[in-house]
């Protein structure tokens, strides 16, 4: 229906963000009659989500045209805002921003480097930085959960860690019935995407390298490839991440740091 | 093959001359506030020392201190006349066995928390040994009984047999019977009356219950704001 008003391809866009935004709005409203207040932080979200798409767009168009290696420059950058992003989600939790690049980094820069490497990723630009954005995103999503899960059960299991901990146990034992399990909640959603992959959702990429020409079979089968490496990296940085953030919950001296109300 | 030590369970702690436990001016500051200040006390080995007072005057701040489980912004706490930031925090844990006001069970049965303690540095506990803690606490026959089906008088006594399974120096109860109803109370506290009196075990109570710090204890600390207002013998600083 839009499109009997709007010729011009970017009012067109524009008209599309709006009534989707609204759709996001009424949701809010919803919510908001329940008592759950997302109000700010979704506005604010939306506003920095449609802003930062379309810098990365426009920047994109730029580096489209520049060698290579600037891909890797664009995914460091990508790394760093996602640690920064997935940090928030560990609030009052040690060095959560340092421990969530470097789980990002090690998980998701990893396998984009050997896949890249394998061939398995093409090592263009227009190639590489969509395909490298969406591991990042997604392991940056499983590092906010497993940090947020840890964070959670660490606080509710303060007496049954400091027990362990009087009993002799070691520190990373005391805390370890928790990591196994921040580590299982946040690889959820990446195992329940490859399990309805085609029953539930056909992914965006899948539709783009069809609507690009690609044929249907080689479209499906690397669409499973993106989501079976975006698993791989999503899994790799929790469990960096909560193997990182499980020393820096504690003192020298053993002592558990991360308590409620400090 | 297994190669796990056999854990040995001490009934009665070998006698020391001088203290077993000194503290000197340990004190804890939180964000400008006063937890603990100045305390300085020493424990003989085989008393049992009460401390009393007031809630939120310190007495588990106190005992946490001890146990190493905050640190000390003042001070220091010597355990057989060694500084006890030269201990490994886990041997100090040992040595100065924790019970807390809730029993914190790990799930699983009697037994396997019986044998938390060893196992954290590769010991194994006989099963003379757990049938022997379990007889101290009056839990003959528990072993196998998962601890989700006790009481809490028996869940609290099951935390205390498995703080003894560690073969403490000094044991720390920290409220051990306030969350527990008449009946209870008097079980754990006929435990804890059996296991310091009969063998001698050091101990240092916390408890606002000035009763049963007269019944189980021979000296007695009073805690106001943090500090030691009265020390001396039970009756003292109780009926000062």
């Amino acid at each position: 229906m839009l499109k009997l008003f709007f010729s011009n391809q970017l009012y067109l866009g524009l008209a599309q963000s709006v009534i989707a935004a609204l759709a996001a709005t009424i949701v809010v409203l919803l919510a908001r009659k329940r008592d759950i207040h997302l109000g700010s932080e979704t506005l604010i979200a939306m506003l920095r989500g449609i802003i930062q798409i379309v810098a990365v767009g426009s920047i994109l168009l730029l580096l489209l045209r520049g060698p290579r290696w600037t891909g890797a420059f664009l995914l460091a950058g990508m790394i760093v805002a996602a640690g920064a992003t997935s940090a928030r989600r560990a609030k009052g939790m040690p060095h959560a921003f340092r421990v969530s690049a470097w789980s990002i980094a090690c998980g998701a820069g990893s396998v984009i480097a050997l896949m890249a490497w394998l061939g398995v990723i093409d090592t263009a630009i227009t190639s590489m930085v969509p395909v490298g954005s969406m591991l990042i995103a997604n392991a940056m999503n499983t590092n906010g959960l497993a940090l947020n899960r840890f964070r959670a059960d660490v606080l509710a299991h303060v007496g049954e860690i400091e027990t362990a901990l009087a009993l002799g146990a070691d520190a990373r034992n005391s805390v370890s019935p928790y990591v196994q399990a921040s580590f299982e909640a946040s690889l959820i959603p990446a195992i329940d995407s490859l399990r309805s992959l085609g029953i539930v959702w056909i992914p965006g990429l899948m539709a783009g390298m069809l609507l690009s020409g690609a044929r249907p079979v080689y479209a499906a089968i690397y669409q499973f490839v993106v989501l079976a490496m975006i698993f791989a990296a999503s899994g790799l940085t929790s469990l960096v991440s909560t193997l990182l953030i499980r020393d820096r919950i504690f003192t020298a001296a053993q002592q558990l740091s991360l308590q409620p109300g400090r | 093959m297994n190669d796990q030590k056999i854990a040995e369970i001490r009934v009665t702690p070998p006698p020391i001359s001088g203290p077993i436990l000194r503290t000197e001016h340990l004190g804890r500051v939180v964000n400008d506030k006063i937890l603990v200040e100045d305390a300085t006390f020493e424990l003989q080995s085989g008393e049992v020392l009460a401390i009393v007072g007031p809630s939120g005057s310190g007495k588990s701040s106190l005992l946490r201190l001890l146990n190493r489980l905050d640190e000390p912004t003042s001070g220091t706490v010597y355990l057989e006349a060694i500084d006890y930031r030269q201990i490994a925090p886990r041997d100090l844990r040992r040595k100065l066995g924790l019970v807390n006001q809730r029993p914190y069970l790990f799930a699983g049965t009697v037994e396997e928390n019986l044998r938390f303690g060893p196992a954290q540095r590769g010991e194994s506990l006989p099963q003379d040994a757990i049938n022997q803690l379990l007889a101290r606490v009056g839990l003959k026959g528990y072993a196998s009984r998962n601890v989700a089906n006790l009481s809490g008088g028996e869940a609290q006594r099951v935390s205390v047999a498995r703080t003894l399974a560690n073969s403490p120096l000094v044991l720390l109860l920290d409220e051990p019977t306030s969350a527990l109803d008449e009946t209870s109370k008097r079980e754990v506290e006929s435990a804890v009356q059996n296991i310091v009196r009969d063998h001698g075990l050091t101990c240092v109570l916390v408890t606002h219950d000035t009763a049963q710090a007269s019944r189980l204890a021979e000296r007695a600390l009073l805690l106001e704001a943090g500090r030691i207002v009265r020390a001396g013998r039970i009756e003292e600083v109780l009926h000062a």
